[in-house]
This record gives structure tokens, C-alpha cells and sequence, in this order.
């Protein structure tokens, strides 16, 4: 296949997006929509990956759309050829959970019109060769992704969620609006090939680097622009809700590689700075703020901005190793980052297809009515697993392997010569292992209550295992994570044409080593064999289980009648989400969260029951966007009294801006 | 002979500003559409000169649109209007007027600042006469922002597009047609604020426009 026969594909893609108006008296026509999605983006995979591995030279295509004297140009090399990977397989595996999922849902005909555009607008950006064709994809992807938050507009919070999301993804295109014209220069050829060939002044470059990191960075969730995505993101039906966690936030770190490690020219020293800040930062926020929330698909929305700040601080490792001519070290870090990039499409789109099994199941997204779902759903329950241990970063997982290359790439730091970066990187390694322990307390905190233990409610009690569609996409995706982390070796070999257009170097070849074992600096240095550490966890917990088995279960015991109170049938009296995360909201309470508790303790001998109220704000709300409000308000009122002026005064306003413009005029010149 | 031509086509275009300025301080209607019938007729004078240099044949259909329409018909029309309105001895001004005309001269001197730095190394004669176009439009503008009779606004609109042909003309470069058209748009504007003239007096007993500021219930 070629970049014609790709993009034919997609124009199947946005044909489908009408063929779902059809009458809803056609029959199977979710089943039809999401089966036509399914084969073209298997399609597009393979593809994708035949050219990956084929290692096939770039290649161009103009079409006469779009801006008459202009056209359309598209161009596939190996980043956008990756990243067609990745969008495709995440939406090929949505699609296929939605065969499943989809007849579930209550108003198909709000969400089967924009979930092959949204597809399809993603695939197109990844190909866009030139500013107009990328921004227009990318406003398309927006845009429909708004339509889907919008699906069930009529619960809860999410016209508010979907406002919120409109807002910032206007304020995103517009920067990487201004981002374009900026390296467009004066002349404004837009094509990427003529950005290229003229990198703009280190001034220039700079306020680039500033745009890129805020229009990319506000779609892929960089604090403090992240606030709509745990809005948004949950607001979806679920399988949309795996594409934008899992390949949106994607596409949008795409966008952000284009611009700044290939349109922009040679980079200065200090740029890697700024993004590990915003990484870390990033981080740490994502993943406290998951900790605390009892929505699931909430606590995923939050660790997804976790997991983008991972890998902006391992773009950002590239970018400061880059700058002072560490090629070898440059190349680890940005494989560690692309391969973080691949792992996160996995697992988190594993984990959205594992909330959406429960909310079908269940109906329910609070983990403080759930409980004791491992029983009645045992397959969901095991994928979820892989899932949860995959993203706190569990060895032999892939979470693991490219977490663990991110941490090689930060020990390297020392030999940098700039201050500046010698003294950050250990900063933001901290924060970012402080995040990692934290991910896995939140992941412990979402399986253990939801899975474990006893039912809380009626609904976790009525819970019946899904269909083979979700199962299936969800079995894939958890044995993808398996594989991608007991042969990491591959992936990174895989991976190291990318980084080589990227950086410009590339790591050694990992698959000679022998024994699956990866080397990222030297194997003397260390070394990580995710199959022996794999067969050592499987043969220990097969031995374990067997000799409990043997030893423990079958023998006669006596166990004692009052037991801590745990036989009491209530399971209330389980630990819940919230006692969960207290002492860490405790720990950051005030300042991060503020957090509001409120303890209503009856008097003795007073029959009515206690109350603790718990109020949670996010702390960028206060600093960054109340401000902007209150200055938008206060604008709109001041401006407000300019409706009503009189025919006479519009004319002297008309008239004084006349001759305010001629005054300056005769100033200046 | 090229000095001769620059001395009368400076004054002819200098009678333009002098007439605007004339416009300025007329406060009876009657007197003040004489006034612009006299700019009308000096617009033509300086057109019909600019055509006699430039050579341009047809710069004399602009002459003779600009006597036709804006010195006799237009201010004919608005002569029976002002009398079938009645309002011909209405006396108004809204700003009064020494620093109506204070502002005027400043604005005058403004224009010439910002034209004649702009267009350095352009043929003198266009120069001058951008400059006093300028002055025109700008005249014409504070005009419309110092009265408040509806008629008094309409002929300020009209001496503003009369500074617009000056500078069309001695620019060398408007075609006919736009000429003509913008001849049209103005007469068709005439007759759509004729109508509207009706049916305000019809309505509030008044052509001041403050009566709408009233109608509206806002402060002034």
C-alpha cells in the first residue's frame, strides 16, 4: 500500500462519519459502523508498521484540495509512520471493544457520526505535510472529540466539561496557529519541507518553543492546562474516552515533536529545562489529583496527565542531551520517551476498555459503591490488573521497561556541563520517582476497592462479566503489555530509526545481547532481562500458590469467632476510597488540594448520624483561571456601555480613533 | 506655465477647505446649504482644472457629476425638505463655536503633517492636494460629530465625500466607473436619509437627533 491507498483509507473514514446518519431503522448499524472502522484502521496499521519495520524511505503526496493555489500536502516518514501506528491499533482496538460496548449505548446517534471523523482527523494530522492541512485536522479532531464529550450532554457535569474542553482547545490551535506563522516568516510558504529549510532567529525559536508547548501541551494535558482533560475525558462514552487518554494526548505530543525536534531547527541549551519542569510538574499534580478522586474514569483522566508528564520530561532529557552533544544519551532518552509513548496507548486504553466493562456492568463509576467485582467479572478483573500493574510501572510489564530507561537517561545527567541542567535533572528525577510511588498507590487504591473485597452497593453486587468483544479487545491490549515488556529489546531496536531522525543518533542495537536481556548505557553499567525477571515472578507465584494450596488450604483450621470485625457482613466497614487517600491528602491537603473537611460529630446522647463532608478544589483553578475570568467579566462590563451610546458619540469614537491613528502617523514617522 | 497650473489647482483646492470651514459655522439650514452647493461648485472648478492638466477627458464627466447632482440637485432636494419639514428656522449647534473652529484649523494643520511627511518624493501638485483632501474629510467628519440636526449631519457626510473626489482626482489613478458609482451611492444615500428625515419627524415631531438619544432613554 502507499500514501494514495492511505488516503483513500481515510476518506473511507470520513465517509463513514455520514453513512452513520442513516435511518435507525437499519439494523446492526452501530455493529456496521464500528466493523468498517475496524477493518480500516487494522488496515492502516499493518501498514504502518510494514513500512516501520521495511524501514521505507519518506514519502510525499499532493492533492488539489484545500487552498486552490496550494493543495494539500501530505508525507509519511518514520515519526508520522509510528504514530499512524499507534492512532490506528488504538482505534482499531476502541472499535472492536465498541462492537461490544456500542449496544450499550443509550443515543447511538450522537456518538457513531463523529467516531470514524475523529479517526479519521487524527490519522490526517499525523500525515499533514503542511500547516494548513495540520491545523484543519486538527481543529477537525477537536472538534469532533467535542462532539463526543457532548454525547450524553444531559448528565452530570458534562456541558460544563464540554465548555471547558472547547475553550482550551480553541486557546490551543490558536497558539499553534500563531506557533506556524511565527516559523512561517514573512513570505508564509506553510509546507513543511520550506519550514524546514529555514529554521527562524534564536528569538523567534524561542517564543516557537513557547506556542508549540502551549498548544500541544494544552490538548496533551501539561499543567496548568490540563483542567479540561479529567473534565472531558470521563465525560466521553468509554471508548472514546481510551482513544483521547490513549491516542489523542498522542497525537498532540506528535504535534509537538514535529514542531520542535524537526521544524524548528537547531535547539538551543536550555530549552530540555522548561519542559522537564512542566513535566515534572505535571507529574506529580496528575497523579495526587488521581489519588484523590472516587470517579474511575476520573482517576485515569488524572494519571494520563501523570503519564504525559513522564514523557515531556524525557523529551525534554532528549532535548538538554541533544543540545550538548550527547547523541547516545539524547538517543536513550527519546527512545525512552517514544517507548512510553507506545506503552501509555496500551495500558491506558486498557484501563478506559476496563471502566467501561464495569460502568456496563455496574452502571456505576464511583469507587465507593463498587467492591468484591473480581469474583463476579474474573476476565475484566485480570486485564484490569495487567493494566493497573503496567501503568504503576511493575516489573515484567512494559510500564516498567521504558520507566525504568527514563531513569538510565536521568542517571546520566551528571556529565552535562551546564549548571543550570546539572542541578535540575536530579530535581526533577525526584519528583518524577516521587510520582512513580504514587501512581502505584493510586493503581493499588482503583483495583483494590473496586475489585477486592466486598460489594458496596446493589449494583457491584449484580455484576455480570461482559461480552467477548470487550473481553477480546481487552485480552489483546493486556497481552500487548506483556510482550512489550518481556521483549523490550525489540521495541527499542524497532523504535531506533525514529529516534535517529529526532536526535540524530541512535542506541545500540539491544536485540544481539543475548537472553532478551536490554543494555541501555553499557551492560556493565546495568542491564534489565524482562523475561528472566517474568519466568522468576511466574514460577515463584506458581511454587507460592501451590505449596499454600497443599500446605494451608486443605488443613483443618480453627478460627476464632470475632475476627477484628471483619466477618461483620456490612461492607461498610471496609476501607473506603477516601480513607484510602487520607493520609495523603492530609500530607498535601491545604496547599495542592484545597481540601475542605468538615466533621459534623453529633453530641452524646444525640441520635442523628455523624457527617464528614470533603470538598476538593484543584489549586490551579484559584491561581491561573479565576483570575482570567475575573478580568474577562470585568472587561465585558466596562465594554458593555459601548452598546448604548448615541448615534452622535459613535461618531466622535469613530472620529477620535481617526485622529488618534493620523497622530500617531505624524509622530512616529 | 507649470507654475500657473500648480497656483490655481493649490487654490482651488484651498477654496475647498476654505468652504468646508464656511460649512462649519453656519447655523441656519438654509444659509447651510447654500454653503454646500458653493463647495459643490468649487469641487467641480478643482476637478475640471485637474482634468485640464492630467489631460484626462474623464475627470469632466466627474466635473460635470459634481455640478449636476451635489450643486444643484442635492441641495435642491434638501431645500424642500428642510421646507416641507419646517425646520428652516431652526437654529443648532451643538458644540459652540470657537473651539469648533480651533479644532478645525488643528485638524487642518494635522493632515498636512501626516500627508506631506507621507508621501515625500511624490509629484508636489498630488501632494497638495491629498493634503487639503484630507483636510476636507476630516472637516466633514467633525461636522457630523458637532451637530445634532439630522440635516446638518447629512450635509457633513456629503462635504466628507466631496473631499474623497478631490483626492480621487488628483491621485491620476480612479477609473470612471468607480467615480460614477460613488456619484450613485451618494444620491441613493440621499434619498434612504430623506426617507428616514420623514419618518423620524413623522414620529417625534423633530429632526434633532437628540430626540432618538431621548426615544432610547439614555443620558446624554
Amino acid at each position: 500500500m502507499t500514501l494514495a491507498g492511505g488516503l483513500v483509507a481515510i476518506g473511507g473514514l470520513l465517509a463513514l462519519g455520514p453513512a452513520a446518519l442513516a435511518p435507525s431503522r437499519v439494523r446492526h448499524l452501530s455493529s456496521l459502523i464500528y466493523g468498517g472502522v475496524f477493518l480500516i484502521c487494522v488496515l492502516m496499521t499493518g501498514w504502518a508498521l510494514q513500512r516501520l519495520f521495511a524501514g521505507a524511505p519518506p514519502e510525499a503526496l499532493t492533492l488539489p484540495l484545500g487552498l486552490p493555489w496550494l493543495g494539500a500536502h501530505f508525507r509519511i516518514d518514520a515519526l508520522s509512520g509510528f504514530f499512524l501506528a499507534i492512532v490506528d491499533f488504538g482505534a482499531a482496538a476502541a472499535s472492536f471493544y465498541a462492537l461490544g460496548y456500542g449496544r450499550h449505548e443509550k443515543a447511538p446517534g450522537r456518538v457513531l457520526p463523529f467516531f470514524p471523523p475523529f479517526v479519521a482527523a487524527m490519522n490526517l494530522v499525523v500525515l499533514a505535510d503542511d500547516a494548513y492541512v495540520f491545523l484543519l485536522s486538527w481543529e477537525l479532531m477537536s472538534l469532533a472529540s467535542w462532539a463526543l464529550v457532548m454525547a450524553h450532554h444531559r448528565e452530570g457535569d458534562n456541558v460544563r466539561a464540554g465548555y471547558v474542553y472547547i475553550l482550551m482547545a480553541t486557546l490551543g490551535t490558536f497558539a499553534l496557529l500563531l506557533a506556524f506563522g511565527l516559523l512561517g516568516g514573512a513570505d508564509g510558504d506553510l509546507g513543511f519541507g520550506a519550514l524546514r529549510g529555514h529554521p527562524p532567529s534564536a528569538a523567534v525559536a524561542g517564543a516557537v518553543l513557547a506556542l508549540a508547548l502551549i498548544g500541544a501541551g494544552s490538548k496533551a494535558g501539561l499543567t496548568p492546562l490540563h483542567i479540561w482533560l479529567p473534565l472531558a475525558h470521563p465525560a466521553a462514552p468509554s471508548h472514546v474516552s481510551a482513544l483521547m487518554s490513549g491516542v489523542m494526548t498522542k497525537v498532540a505530543i506528535y504535534g509537538f515533536l514535529r514542531i520542535v525536534f524537526d521544524l524548528l531547527g537547531p535547539a538551543a541549551w536550555w530549552w530540555g529545562a522548561p519542559m522537564m519542569a512542566a513535566g515534572a510538574a505535571t507529574a506529580v499534580v496528575g497523579v495526587l489529583f488521581a489519588l484523590l478522586h472516587n470517579d474511575l474514569k476520573r482517576v485515569l483522566a488524572y494519571s494520563t496527565i501523570e503519564n504525559i508528564g513522564v514523557i515531556f520530561v524525557a523529551l525534554g532529557l532528549a532535548l538538554a542531551f541533544e543540545t550538548n552533544g550527547q547523541g547516545t544519551a539524547a538517543a536513550l532518552a527519546m527512545t525512552a520517551a517514544l517507548f512510553h509513548i507506545l506503552n501509555h496507548s496500551l495500558f491506558k486504553s486498557l484501563l478506559f476498555f476496563g471502566s467501561g466493562a464495569v460502568l456496563t456492568a455496574t452502571d456505576e463509576r464511583d469507587m465507593g459503591r463498587l467492591g468484591g467485582l473480581l469474583n463476579l467479572m474474573p476476565l475484566s478483573g485480570l486485564f484490569m490488573l495487567v493494566g493497573a500493574g503496567a501503568i504503576s510501572a511493575l516489573p515484567p510489564l512494559n510500564g516498567f521497561a521504558s520507566e525504568w530507561l527514563i531513569f538510565q537517561a536521568i542517571l546520566l545527567s551528571p556529565s552535562l556541563p551546564s549548571w543550570t541542567l546539572k542541578l535540575e535533572i536530579p530535581a526533577v528525577g525526584a519528583l518524577l520517582a516521587l510520582a512513580a510511588a504514587l501512581a502505584g498507590a493510586c493503581f493499588v487504591r482503583l483495583f483494590g476497592i473496586s475489585f477486592l473485597g466486598r460489594p458496596r452497593g446493589e449494583a457491584a453486587r449484580a455484576a455480570k462479566e461482559v461480552d467477548r468483544f470487550m473481553l477480546a479487545a481487552m485480552g489483546v491490549l493486556a497481552v500487548l503489555c506483556l510482550v512489550a515488556g518481556i521483549l523490550p529489546g525489540y521495541v527499542i531496536d524497532a523504535l531506533s530509526p525514529i529516534v535517529h531522525l529526532l536526535v540524530g543518533a541512535r542506541m545500540a542495537p539491544q536485540t544481539d545481547l543475548g537472553w532478551l536481556a536490554i543494555a541501555p548505557v553499557a551492560e556493565s553499567r546495568s542491564s534489565y532481562d524482562g523475561m528472566l525477571v517474568f519466568l522468576f515472578i511466574a514460577s515463584s507465584a506458581l511454587l507460592a500458590a501451590a505449596i499454600i494450596h497443599r500446605l494451608a488450604s486443605d488443613a483443618t483450621r480453627v478460627a476464632p469467632a470475632w475476627d477484628c470485625g471483619f466477618p461483620d457482613s456490612n461492607p461498610a466497614a471496609q476501607y473506603t476510597p477516601e480513607s484510602f487517600a487520607q493520609p495523603i491528602r492530609r500530607v498535601f491537603g491545604g496547599f495542592v488540594f484545597r481540601s475542605r473537611e468538615k466533621v459534623d460529630m453529633p453530641a452524646p446522647g444525640d441520635l442523628r448520624p455523624a457527617r464528614f463532608d470533603l470538598s476538593i478544589q484543584d489549586l490551579v483553578w484559584d491561581i491561573v483561571y479565576r483570575p482570567v475570568t475575573r478580568g474577562v467579566q470585568l472587561g465585558a462590563d466596562r465594554l458593555n456601555r459601548l452598546q448604548f451610546l448615541t448615534i452622535r458619540q459613535y461618531l466622535s469614537l469613530v472620529f477620535a480613533a481617526l485622529v488618534f491613528l493620523l497622530l500617531a502617523l505624524a509622530i512616529w514617522t | 506655465m507649470d507654475r500657473l497650473n500648480f497656483d490655481i489647482a493649490h487654490l482651488l483646492a484651498g477654496g475647498l477647505v476654505l468652504t468646508s470651514f464656511m460649512l462649519l459655522y453656519q447655523d441656519r439650514l438654509y444659509a447651510l446649504l447654500n454653503t454646500y452647493a458653493l463647495q459643490a461648485l468649487v469641487l467641480a472648478l478643482a476637478v475640471g482644472w485637474q482634468a485640464h492638466i492630467q489631460h484626462a477627458p474623464h475627470l469632466y464627466i466627474t466635473a460635470a457629476i459634481a455640478v449636476v447632482f451635489k450643486a444643484l440637485v442635492i441641495p435642491f432636494a434638501l431645500h424642500r425638505m428642510v421646507a416641507q419639514l419646517g425646520v428652516h428656522r431652526e437654529v443648532e449647534s451643538v458644540v459652540s463655536l470657537v473651539p469648533t473652529m480651533l479644532a478645525g484649523i488643528a485638524l487642518v494643520a494635522l493632515s498636512m503633517v501626516v500627508m506631506l511627511r507621507v508621501t515625500e518624493g511624490a509629484d508636489p501638485l498630488a501632494r497638495e492636494d491629498l493634503a487639503f483632501a484630507l483636510s476636507v474629510i476630516l472637516l466633514g467628519l467633525l461636522m457630523m460629530v458637532t451637530r445634532s440636526n439630522a440635516v446638518s449631519q447629512v450635509v457633513g457626510f456629503m462635504s466628507l465625500e466631496n473631499g474623497l473626489i478631490l483626492a480621487a482626482a488628483a491621485a491620476r489613478g480612479m477609473p470612471l466607473v468607480v467615480e460614477i458609482s460613488v456619484a450613485f451611492s451618494v444620491l441613493i444615500a440621499l434619498i434612504v436619509i430623506g426617507i428616514f428625515l420623514f419618518r423620524i419627524r413623522e414620529r417625534f415631531d423633530t429632526v434633532d437627533l437628540q430626540a432618538l438619544d431621548d426615544f432610547r432613554g439614555e443620558r446624554r
